[in-house]
């Protein structure tokens, strides 16, 4: 019985949980002042986890856990970009977190939880560990918003994500039950079968798939199940911000391509059609409002909601050359994003947020190479060329071109460029304005170099992005999926 | 139908079961409540017990009489809630709350028509070999382990999160130095007044 184990199939989240155990017990014994030992020992538990996944890696796919868990080349490349996204947010807020008391060891083996979740979700293959994947990593989100404990917005923001977030896990579980109800299972291959067997989807079917993409849509911050973002991404300090802004949406990436694509790929007609709603108002919206924001954190926020619309254009086609699309997008969005909440943390100081448009002011006069870093993230971001975000956009679109949505693609081109101005007012505010704020920019060593990194991937992976994009063809082709 | 013991007891505990829970919802003392929805635990759990359900059985008792309800009660003692004020506005939702239960009842009773006419009552699958408690150990620590440790860690998270936000730094705290107690000295606690004795009233 325990042959048919294979624990091997979750040896990376074996060593995350392991850590964090670790962790959360050594941090009793670090005194405050020494809050770097805690530090560290994440920093090199992600790097461990990284090792691990490597070494494992392996083309073929692998069950375990009697099937709860799916170990193929999707799960390691998504666990492998999760643990660089929090390795990286852990670089950037290194000395925001110290200024404002959040460098402890409850923050750090949370955010380490938070991880755990993530992986659970990307390498889950039953609806159980899924949802249980997605409620860790929630659950330890929702803490880590309120982690100022004196700030009573971030406590706000904390209740009205937890809320919301129960509501929408609510309507996925619900939906998730019907399904069960028609298909009789809650594995997700015994699932796929069932749903290609049938001729027509069942009533009950549909109609728990309008409740599962709903969930799905709530997670992956789709109009109209956006709300939570702005209030959140606001609230929230702006290291947790820059969390909850990248890992977890490859993780609810991972969760919508197994549960739409690997369970219910039989039933893509009935769910095309909702995503083409969602994604459709997402670009609009998202876009739109983001014109009217003068905070930085709340412009971010909404570009994240269109960015997510874009994502959904690739991933509504339904077939293979969509969700690698799809997939890139992903991958490319979060190192993008990653770069651009890295330098709003970047101008924070002690007692200064940096959350306003107007505190971008002048930037080039200040320092001229984050002004250039910020400068690509926004181009990246807009889609301009070289950089990574145009063909980002360039391949969801083309995507969407091949699967005959040519108004889909006229109506994202539309949307990026009405988009293009807001993220170009940030290029105008740091070259052609006077600084308001002439404090000097004071920056740590690790976070400098990894950020420098970070914005310069941005343009190399823009002017070379066959790589990453032939990446995420085999990945997706080497899992099975169409 | 011949009236063996066992169709006896379950009578006996099905009686003491609706007549407890009739009690929960009519008696006006909350602890009274409390109490009776005890003794409906205990008959419930004894019911299940006759199914050869014994696991059940002993988690119905163990986590919610000895667990739950004990809390409960403590939370209603502790509280000091006054339920005559709560009490005031039942008649006016009387009409609502008779209207929804009914909705209720009908739904119910087409679920239990519905499946009366379908199938005659089926005898529930037998215990498995070993008894409940094994199979379920087994589906839970073999076949489910990875959700069920994912569940473990959950737990975990929502007591860490639970300290991180409450947890506040020693000196906002309320906490007992031990090396400043036991340097207690007498005079710190015991003060000796000298006061006029007073005569014994007559």
């Amino acid at each position: 019985m325990l042959g048919q184990l294979n624990y091997w199939a979750a040896l990376p989240e074996i060593v995350i949980l392991a850590a964090a155990s670790l962790i959360l017990l050594i941090d009793l014994f670090v005194p405050e002042d020494r809050k770097y030992v805690t530090y560290w020992l994440t920093q090199l538990t992600l790097l461990v986890a990284t090792c691990v996944t490597l070494t494992t890696l392996r083309a073929t796919t692998i069950h375990g856990y009697n099937g709860m868990v799916v170990d193929d080349m999707l799960a390691d490349f998504l666990r492998i970009s999760c643990f660089i996204a929090v390795s990286l947010m852990l670089f950037y807020s290194r000395s925001y977190m110290a200024a404002r008391g959040l460098l402890r060891g409850d923050v750090l083996v949370l955010t380490l939880f938070s991880l755990l979740g993530m992986q659970v979700m990307i390498t889950g293959s039953n609806f159980l560990t899924l949802y249980l994947g997605l409620e860790l990593m929630s659950l330890s989100l929702y803490a880590l918003v309120a982690a100022q404990r004196d700030h009573p917005r971030g406590a706000e923001a904390s209740m009205k994500y937890f809320v919301l977030s129960a509501l929408a896990s609510g309507m996925l579980l619900y939906g998730l039950s019907m399904l069960y109800g028609t298909t009789g299972s809650l594995d997700l291959d015994t699932v796929a079968r069932a749903v290609f067997g049938h001729h027509e989807s069942p009533l009950l079917m549909t109609f728990g798939l309008v409740f599962v993409v709903s969930g799905l849509a709530f997670k992956l911050a789709l109009v109209p199940y956006h709300m939570w973002v702005p209030d959140v991404f606001d609230g929230a300090p702006t290291s947790v911000t820059l969390l909850i802004a990248t890992a977890p949406d490859i993780a609810a990436f991972a969760m919508t391509l197994r549960i739409l694509s690997g369970a219910m790929q039989g039933a893509a007609f009935d769910w095309q059609g909702m995503l083409i709603v969602l994604c459709v108002l997402s670009m609009v919206l998202g876009n739109l409002i983001a014109i009217a924001q003068v905070n930085i954190k709340r412009m971010l926020a909404y570009s994240t909601i269109a960015n997510m619309g874009y994502m959904a254009l690739g991933f509504l086609t339904a077939n293979r050359y969509g969700f690698s699309a799809a997939l890139f997008y992903i991958i490319a969005y979060v190192l993008t994003s990653l770069a651009s909440w890295g330098i709003v943390l970047l101008l924070s100081r002690q007692g200064f947020e940096a959350d306003r448009l107007d505190d971008f002011k002048g930037l080039n006069a200040r320092s001229p190479w984050w002004a250039f870093m910020m400068l690509l993230v926004m181009f990246s971001l807009a889609g301009l060329p070289p950089t990574l975000g145009f063909y980002a956009k360039f391949v969801v679109i083309e995507a969407a071109i091949n699967d005959g949505f040519v108004w889909l693609a006229v109506i994202a081109v539309v949307m990026s460029l009405i988009g293009a101005f807001y993220y170009l007012r940030v290029v105008k505010l740091m070259y052609f304005d006077a600084p308001v704020d002439t404090a000097p920019i004071t920056v740590r060593g690790d976070t400098a170099v990894t950020l420098s990194v970070n914005g310069l991937l941005l343009l190399i992976l823009g002017v070379l992005p066959q790589q990453l994009i032939g990446l995420c063809a085999i990945v997706l082709t080497q899992s099975n999926f169409p | 139908m011949s009236m063996t013991f066992s169709t006896f007891t379950f009578y006996a505990f099905s009686a003491i079961l609706i007549f407890a829970a009739l009690r929960v919802i009519t008696t006006r003392n909350p602890v009274h409540a409390a109490l009776w929805l005890v003794l409906s635990f205990f008959s419930a759990a004894g019911i299940w017990l006759m199914l050869q359900a014994e696991f059940l059985a002993i988690a119905l008792v163990l986590v919610y009489v000895g667990a739950v309800m004990v809390l409960f009660l403590f939370v209603v003692m502790m509280l000091d809630v006054n339920f005559e004020v709560l009490r005031q506005h039942f008649r006016s939702y009387l009409p609502i709350a008779a209207a929804v239960g009914a909705l209720v009842l009908f739904e119910m009773a087409l679920v239990i028509v519905d499946s009366a006419i379908g199938h005659t009552a089926t005898a529930g699958a037998p215990p498995p070999a070993g008894g409940n408690t094994s199979a379920l150990g087994k589906l839970l620590y073999v076949e489910y382990v990875y959700p069920f440790e994912i569940a473990a860690v959950v737990l975990l998270v929502a007591i860490v999160a639970a300290i991180a936000l409450t947890q506040r730094d020693p000196r906002h705290r309320k906490h007992q130095d031990p090396s400043w107690q036991v340097k207690v000295r007498r005079e710190d606690r015991l003060r000796i007044l000298d006061m006029p004795s007073e005569k014994p009233p007559a």
